[in-house]
């Protein structure tokens, strides 16, 4: 069984016991995915899988027999970093920087949702082309904590980085 | 080469605003930022060590009582279980912070529910916690009376109180007096980063990767607590992903880790569950909080009365210190303030961000707001109008002191109307809508700190110290206060923290790092600036640094001509510390809606105005006060710690049961700077900012919902149960 993260395969562990997050963070060294609560309760453990986001701590890894992954290693580098990790860094929209990789691959994955016209409880028509305003931000992100209180910077990184890749 | 400067006087000479490389103050981003928006900054369980076995702590699941027994048999039987880590070394509670000795230990002898006893370690994770889980305790309970602090006898905290004049007359016989009190719940810190630490042993030497904030207490608690001496540990904490005081001391995982890697002599891991931390760090006290106000016809204050109860454990010197600000923020000739604590067996009770102030200018500014509807004055013009001119009790000038500034921009920016103050003015459908304000203060402390500047021989800085960045910023004002100085880019300079083989700094706490090792940093480069200057022949005082060149000639670089220049830099606190008193102060305005069927409360916009010295970062500095926001609307709304009554532990122990703000809950927010040099508090002219603003910011969230809706809600959080309960037919 194997799985691949970040475009490189891996054996998955022989323990049915490893979640997804630690095998990510220990069995394979990418600690750039964080554990904050290991109960789906903070967001800090975010990954992409199938570019959908999820919560690493609440999901085995034997479970990922074939997946895709995608980490914060995988989104940008110090030498190559994303738009939206630029904006964070411009926008300060961290500070002790724990929750940033699980803010950061939340956000990535909240612009696709959005550009695909998902819903949320901040949409006023569940039909409609969903704009990017900031309650829809808010909200999608409202399943990532950081007790540094940086949400209004993240809000302002968010809005930057959808400005720029819109561009 | 040490330079030291003990500062006796203030310094207004302002130096560094005399400096050209003009990087103080800027807003660059922080320059440890690429590592933590790619996840390539390592945190303390993230180091990568061969043969790095996992500990999981066993608790105690009762109060107060004897474990007699652990059945380790059982454990080492069970697959993958190498040991169980049982000795009386072992912590039983956190240090409280700049502790510098051991907690108290003895784990079998259990204070409080969930006390760790022991400690299982085994070859994976999952082995050690499946271990952990099955762990069968042998154990006398003792019984506890309860667990109540309103319950039991308390003590009063003397060197805290004031006692002048007669209160109780000034009350009887004053214009307006009010009588109110005041009860919070207790908060959790709830850092993102669980508490966690690697130990590696040689035989002789111990080095732990933990997540501290205050490494220059912490190597001194952790050598106490394992009788080593401290030139045999080394501690390093280069990332710290939050602290809010449950780092400030040395944890129990990090004394757990060292006695296993000690005794195994392997590595050993031990990070610590969410509900561990929840239950075995620090929680904030509950409070309760009496006030007595006498005032004149105008508003003006005769008297001034705040008398508290707190709680903690036995044992525990800390008493959630909340009349901190009460001492000085208003007039009133007769005062009385005492602070109590009641011993009771919950965990331990420590230091929370904003420990005293968190809760208690949020309580006095709410006792101030029906104050000022009783007296029929402009809430903001009553705090005007209350500001002493010197030190209430004792006659202490004050170092600088901007509230009223931070009132007056605050309002004019926020648009107060503090004209028809009068309750429900205006709905929106179900949504009573409303405004408030309330005062910010918050003491400023500086600390004893070394930080090691060295000019290379490349015409670069690098700064040492093992000083932390809990998020606060200091890898980003180092390298502003060093490059200002020695006239570098930030880029040029390298800023290396967190580690105990470099200089003692501060330590992260009580809002004092930035300024006591940003004058540390100061100290040094004064000295490196005399030094090169006396290579280059010529005077400190004729020379401008900048750009890596010496009054625009010759490059640092060929100066040096190949050798470098280290120096360390120590500041310390004199006389300034006792001759003034320094604060920070600020005001906070808030607009919310309060639904008139469920009581749900939703802060719609939030502008906090602060005076807190010298900038040395305007991004960092205000992402400081955005959080501090942040945390003022969980402690109106959201935050309580719930304890059962039966034995006493923490219910609401993780995440999802204990309420943080999460995005939505926080709107856009303003942030005023209020222009300002303390030259008493530190010679860079910087006070501490990291608390300030949560200090008093849910009292002005608590006055919009009365203005709001009319419900005088007296107990925080301010939940819907509690605002329904509050408001008036």
């Amino acid at each position: 069984m194997t799985i691949t993260v970040n475009d490189k395969q891996y054996d998955l562990p022989d323990d049915p016991r490893v979640s997804l997050l630690d095998f990510l963070r220990r069995d394979i060294g990418l600690t750039g995915t964080k554990k904050g609560c290991d109960h789906g309760q903070c967001g800090a453990c975010t990954v992409l899988v199938g570019g959908m986001r999820i919560n690493s701590c609440l999901t085995l890894a034997v479970m990922h027999d074939g997946d895709s992954v995608q980490t914060i290693e995988g989104i940008g580098t110090e030498t190559d970093p994303s738009p939206l990790q630029r904006a964070f860094l411009e926008h300060d929209g961290y500070q002790c920087g724990y929750c940033t990789p699980g803010q950061i691959c939340s956000a990535t994955a909240l612009l696709d949702e959005i550009a695909n016209n998902w819903p949320s409880d901040a949409s006023d028509d569940l039909e409609a082309a969903i704009d990017l305003t900031d309650e829809e931000i808010r909200e999608r992100m409202s399943g990532n904590l950081c007790r540094c209180g940086a949400y209004v910077n993240i809000v302002a990184a968010i809005k930057a980085a959808a400005k720029e890749m819109a561009a | 080469m040490t330079a030291k400067l003990k500062q006796d006087e203030p310094d207004t000479r302002n130096i560094l605003d005399t400096m050209k490389q003009g990087v103080i103050g800027k807003p660059i981003p922080r320059v440890e930022g690429l590592a933590k928006v790619t996840g390539t900054a390592t945190y303390a369980a993230e180091y990568k060590i061969d043969g790095c076995l996992e500990g999981v702590m066993i608790q105690a699941p009762f109060a107060k009582g004897t474990v007699t027994a652990i059945d380790t048999d059982a454990l080492l039987a069970m697959p993958g279980v190498v040991a169980v880590i049982e000795d009386p070394r072992q912590t039983a509670r956190a240090a409280q912070g700049t502790a510098n000795e051991a907690p108290v230990q003895e784990p079998m002898t259990v204070t409080y529910y969930g006390q760790p006893v022991a400690l299982v370690v085994a070859e994976t994770f999952e082995d050690a916690r499946n271990a952990a889980a099955q762990a069968k305790l042998t154990y006398d309970i003792e019984q506890v009376g309860s667990f109540d602090p309103q319950d039991v006898e308390a003590e009063v905290q003397e060197d805290s109180a004031t006692r002048q004049g007669d209160l109780a007359h000034a009350v009887k016989t004053a214009a307006h007096a009010i009588d109110t009190t005041i009860h919070t719940e207790g908060h959790a810190s709830a850092a993102m980063e669980p508490h966690g630490s690697i130990a590696e042993w040689d035989g002789r030497n111990l080095t732990v990767y933990a997540s501290l904030q205050m490494l220059n207490y912490n190597i001194t608690e952790l050598a106490d607590s394992l009788d080593l001496e401290e030139d045999r540990v080394r501690l390093v904490s280069r990332y710290v992903g939050g602290g809010f005081g449950s780092k400030l001391g040395v944890s129990e995982d990090v004394v757990a880790a060292s006695l296993a890697a000690m005794q195994l002599n392997r590595p050993v891991r031990v990070v610590m569950t969410r509900q561990q931390v929840f239950q075995t760090v620090m929680r904030r006290s509950e409070s309760a909080q009496r006030f007595r106000f006498a005032a004149d016809s105008e508003g003006t204050l005769s008297g001034f009365g705040h008398e508290a109860r707190v709680s903690n454990l036995p044992q525990e010197s800390f008493a959630e210190p909340v009349l901190q600000s009460s001492d000085f923020l208003y007039k009133g000739e007769n005062r009385l303030l005492e602070l109590e604590v009641a011993r009771i067996h919950r965990m331990t009770a420590g230091s929370v961000r904003a420990p005293g102030e968190a809760i208690g200018m949020p309580a006095l500014e709410i006792a101030m707001d029906m104050l000022a509807e009783k007296a029929g004055v402009d809430p903001v013009e009553l705090r005007i109008r209350n500001i002493p001119d010197k030190h209430p009790a004792n006659g202490k000038p004050f170092s600088s002191h901007k509230l009223e500034e931070a009132l007056r921009q605050g309002a004019e920016a926020f648009g107060w109307d503090g004209a028809n103050r009068a309750p429900r003015q205006t709905r929106d459908g179900e949504w009573w809508i409303g405004t408030g304000m309330a005062s910010a203060a918050r003491v400023h402390n500086v600390s004893k700190a070394q930080v090691r500047v060295v000019l290379a021989a490349d015409g670069t800085a690098r700064v040492e110290t093992d000083m932390t960045d809990i998020g606060t910023g200091t890898y980003t004002i180092l390298a502003q206060v060093v490059g200002e100085m020695l006239g570098l880019e930030t880029d040029k300079v390298l800023v290396s923290l967190g580690d105990t083989a470099f200089p003692r700094g501060s330590g992260s706490g009580g809002s004092w790092g930035a300024a006591s090792v940003g004058s540390a940093a100061f100290v040094a480069c004064n000295a490196v600036r005399d030094a090169l200057c006396e290579k280059a022949g010529i005077n400190t005082d004729d020379a401008e640094f900048k750009d890596g060149r010496l009054n625009g000639g010759k490059t640092f670089s060929d100066i040096l001509d190949g050798t470098e220049i280290d120096r360390t830099g120590e500041y310390e606190p004199g006389d300034i510390s006792e001759d003034y008193v320094a604060s920070g102060f600020g005001a906070f305005f808030a607009e919310v809606r309060v639904n008139r069927f469920t009581g749900e409360t939703r802060v719609t916009r939030m502008l906090g105005a602060f005076g807190f010295g010298r900038v040395l970062n305007e991004k960092t500095a205000r992402s400081q006060c955005l959080g501090g926001i942040t945390w003022s609307i969980g402690a109106a709304l959201t935050e309580a710690l719930l304890f059962d009554p039966k034995d006493g532990h923490v219910v609401n122990q993780d995440l999802a049961e204990y309420h943080v703000p999460v995005c939505r809950d926080v709107p856009d927010c303003e942030v005023i700077m209020v222009d300002e040099r303390d030259p008493a508090a530190s010679p860079i002219q910087a006070k501490g900012i990291g608390e300030l603003g949560m200090c008093g910011g849910a009292g002005a969230i608590a006055n919009a919902i009365y203005n709001a809706c009319g419900a005088r809600v007296l107990t925080l959080p301010m939940t819907p149960d509690r605002v329904i309960a509050a408001m008036p037919d």
